[in-house]
């Protein structure tokens, strides 16, 4: 007798497939689905219910369902792939960054520095604390040159 | 604004152009500032390579750090609203323009 393909193990395992490598290659683009992987836990937790639904029945009803064997090593790919997963976004990514205690504190001076930007033009931190900017405004017909009123410094881990 | 890799410059200005930054983007390859400012993420890169890690910092223009978000989770980023909050909070507390 031909026994039933198995959806639910092949979808569940799709699911749980998709539901990790989208992370890095999608939601990780919109900030608030990267802070927590609101997006990807749900499909995740899906794809392994029905992995487990499917494999119930490959094992209960073994003479009308397949994927005794596929179903089991499905799932342990699976279970594999999600702990790895969620031991990368909820413990690894917290231990990777360095303690920086030495960094500049708030109400300390920061350290002067100068750089070369992407011309290759020299920029120093006081000169850009210094530099007036023009200010445009709509309601005034002339612009005005104000001070800077502050910078904001983003140090970033480059190579995109 | 102002941004800090050890990208080269020809790398800062590639991505400058790709996504129409106007701000300067400065290039730190020797990692100068990044050590002094204690931000190295040592073998960072995939190549193993030491690169900056994520940092975000509010000078005023005394020269004073009033704001700084070192997040501790690789995948938690500063938002700008909160960068723009900090800048907000500071102008209370002196007036801004000066």
């Amino acid at each position: 007798m031909k026994r039933n393909w198995n959806w639910a193990v092949w979808t569940g395992a799709s699911l749980v497939f998709l539901g990790v490598i989208s992370y890095p290659l999608f939601f990780v683009r919109f900030p608030a689905l990267r802070d927590f992987p609101w997006a990807n836990l749900p499909m995740i937790a899906l794809g392994l219910v029905l992995l487990a639904l499917g494999l119930v029945r490959a094992f209960r009803r073994s003479d009308l369902f397949r994927g005794k064997t596929f179903g089991s090593v499905l799932a342990v790919l699976a279970l594999a792939f999600s702990g790895f997963f969620l031991y990368g976004i909820f413990i690894g990514a917290r231990h990777v960054l360095p303690a920086s205690h030495g960094a500049p504190q708030v109400g300390q001076t920061a350290p002067d520095f100068t750089l070369p930007d992407s011309q290759n033009h020299p920029v120093s931190l006081t000169g850009a604390l210094n530099s007036p900017f023009t200010l445009e405004s709509t309601t005034r017909a002339a612009t005005s040159a104000v001070k800077a009123a502050g910078v904001i410094l983003i140090f970033y881990r480059g190579y995109w | 604004m102002m941004a800090i890799s050890v990208d080269s410059p020809a790398d800062s200005e590639k991505l400058r152009r790709s996504q129409g930054y106007t701000f300067p983007i400065l290039s730190d390859a020797q990692e100068d500032v990044i050590r002094r400012w204690d931000l190295v993420h040592l073998h960072g890169r995939r190549d193993g390579a030491d690169i900056s890690r994520p940092a975000e910092f509010l000078i005023d223009p005394s020269g004073k750090v009033r704001w700084v978000n070192l997040t501790e989770d690789f995948v938690v980023r500063a938002r700008p609203e909160e960068a723009l909050a900090a800048f907000d909070a500071m102008n209370k507390s002196s007036p801004s323009g000066q």
